[in-house]
């Protein structure tokens, strides 16, 4: 259910190392459901460094508004200029189109990042 | 990410929800007759002010929004609160208890109302239908039921009439949007077109007795279907069903939320509560001060006469990236001088809305002012409202 090539963080973002020293990051699709739908993205511009557990932008539902933390150190490569014009689509497609930011990796990622069945544990506890 | 800073439907102070909330613990909270049917639909249920209520449905809040907009949505309120006012002196515990003028009401009519306090401020907010010369029925909002009910039997001692709460045994759906009259009128029994805005009627809906009222929180055309408890599901059922020819979608809370601030319709947490009255709310045309006393009444004769120091307005931000949301601070010149009441990305209009109270002299349509959006001085203007008014 939840792509076992990415990392997940208690807080529902996703990193997904991309093997040479890059990797995307965007928020679940478990978080992009309890969201509802989504009508504003508001991202980092490239050059934007953080370190892991940061707030890099935040994402506007119609019914809230939530923060957004990059789960490792890294460096904005680019953000995901497609979601200004169509920011459904981190609700269509939450580990595909809906990326949000390609980073630099700053290091070794944090230990305390989950795989995908400790995540699904996580969000089957949530939910129950 | 983190929780959402600012619930937007939070019926009495408490958080209600934001974006990850943890699904209700289900045991705990009250259920209406139709909530199976909202987890087979896959709603997305919530606890709202105890209640667990669906807050949208697998088509989102704005598929949601627009579809009762243009065609016709179909809300469960069953968790709304029942009060009936009944005997010789009904009227006269009615007058005593909301400041509109409650004599003025024809049977099969409504009136907009609430209870306040003795200074002025909200117990709650409501609807009070007349359903004879000497039977009121007060619908008031789900979290204050318990609270408004007490209110009510406190102050009815000496009044010669009962005051009951039929809340538990009462169902009620909303069928609100422009096919609304159509969905409904093959299933009653009365000439709906003979209902006025505000008007209601008893009659049967396939033969099961219910009450028929043209009132809504949507801005749209509607009617609101009162029934027994456990005669709901087949009501939701069957509206639901003869509704797929008109376009009719399940419709929840989320999208009631955004509906109603389009139509600058106030919700109690929100625009109203214990600290804010009604002249300052700008609900100063349901407060009749010479229609005789009323509890709240001295406090709002001193308010007026003193001059209101703030009043509620109505707002857009003006980026598209800058949505206000309950709480959030108002500027002046960099200093707080308010806050946001409500706020939400408009559907209907493209824009973003809130409601805030503001210094008087700011509340003109054209004023600038900020909000404070998690540290940023975002710009927004004072615009009219109802942001949004159906055409008739």
């Amino acid at each position: 259910m939840y792509p076992a090539d990415c990392k997940y963080t208690k807080d529902h973002e996703w990193l997904k190392p991309l093997g040479d020293g890059t990797a995307l990051v965007g928020i679940t699709s478990y978080a992009a459901e309890a969201l509802g739908d989504v009508v504003f993205v508001d991202l980092p511009e490239p050059g934007a460094a953080y370190k892991a557990g940061e707030e890099f932008g935040s994402v506007e539902s119609v019914k809230t508004v939530s923060e957004l933390f990059l789960p490792a150190d890294g460096e904005v490569l680019e953000k995901n200029g497609e979601l200004e014009a169509h920011p459904e689509f981190v609700n269509e497609d939450a580990f595909g189109k809906g990326w949000m930011l390609k980073v630099r990796l700053g290091g070794a990622l944090p230990s305390d990042l989950l795989d995908a069945g400790a995540y699904a544990a996580l969000v089957s506890a949530e939910a129950h | 990410m983190s929780k959402g800073i600012a619930p937007d439907l939070r019926p009495d102070g408490g958080r209600c929800y934001a974006g990850l909330e943890r699904e209700p613990a289900v045991a705990e909270l009250k259920k209406t007759p139709l909530n199976a049917i909202h987890r087979a639909l896959g709603a997305r249920m919530v606890d709202f002010g105890g209640w667990d209520m669906p807050v949208h449905y697998p088509s989102g809040i704005i598929a949601e929004h627009l579809a009762v907009r243009s065609r016709v949505g179909l809300f469960d309120v069953s968790h709304m609160g029942e009060i009936r006012i009944r005997g010789r002196q009904a009227l006269d515990l009615v007058q005593r208890l909301t400041p509109n003028d409650a004599g003025k009401l024809k049977l099969g009519q409504i009136q907009y109302s609430a209870f306040l306090y003795e200074n002025g401020t909200f117990v709650d907010d409501l609807l009070v239908h007349r359903v004879a010369e000497d039977e009121f029925l007060l619908v008031v909002n789900a979290s204050n039921t318990d609270k408004d009910f007490a209110w009510a039997k406190a102050q009815a001692g000496g009044f010669d009439c009962s005051v009951e709460n039929e809340s538990d045994a009462t169902g009620q759906v909303a069928l609100q949007g422009p096919n609304s009259l159509e969905v409904l009128q093959p299933l009653v029994d009365v000439d709906l077109a003979s209902v006025k805005y505000y008007g209601f009627t008893a009659g049967k809906f396939l033969g099961i007795p219910v009450l028929l009222a043209r009132t809504g929180y949507t801005g749209e055309d509607g009617f609101e279907v009162y029934c027994a408890a456990e005669r709901t599901p087949f009501v939701w059922d069957t509206l639901a069903e003869g509704g797929q020819p008109f376009g009719l979608a399940p419709a929840g809370l989320g999208c009631r939320n955004t509906l109603r601030l389009e139509a600058k319709m106030a919700l109690y947490g929100h625009e109203i509560d214990d600290q804010t009255h009604a002249l300052e709310a700008d609900l100063g045309w349901m407060v009749k001060f010479d229609k005789g006393d009323f509890i709240g009444r001295e406090a709002l004769l001193k308010a007026r006469d003193a001059g209101l120091t703030r009043r509620l307005a109505g707002f857009r931000t003006l980026e598209k990236r800058d949505i206000a949301r309950d709480g959030m601070p108002v500027l002046r010149e960099g200093r707080p001088v308010g806050h946001v009441t409500s706020g939400a990305p408009s559907a209907t209009l493209g824009f973003n809305l809130g409601l805030c109270y503001l210094p008087l002299d700011l509340t003109a349509v054209g004023s600038r002012f900020q909000v404070d959006i998690r540290g940023r001085a975002c710009d927004a203007e004072v615009i009219p409202t109802p942001f949004y008014k159906r055409a008739r």
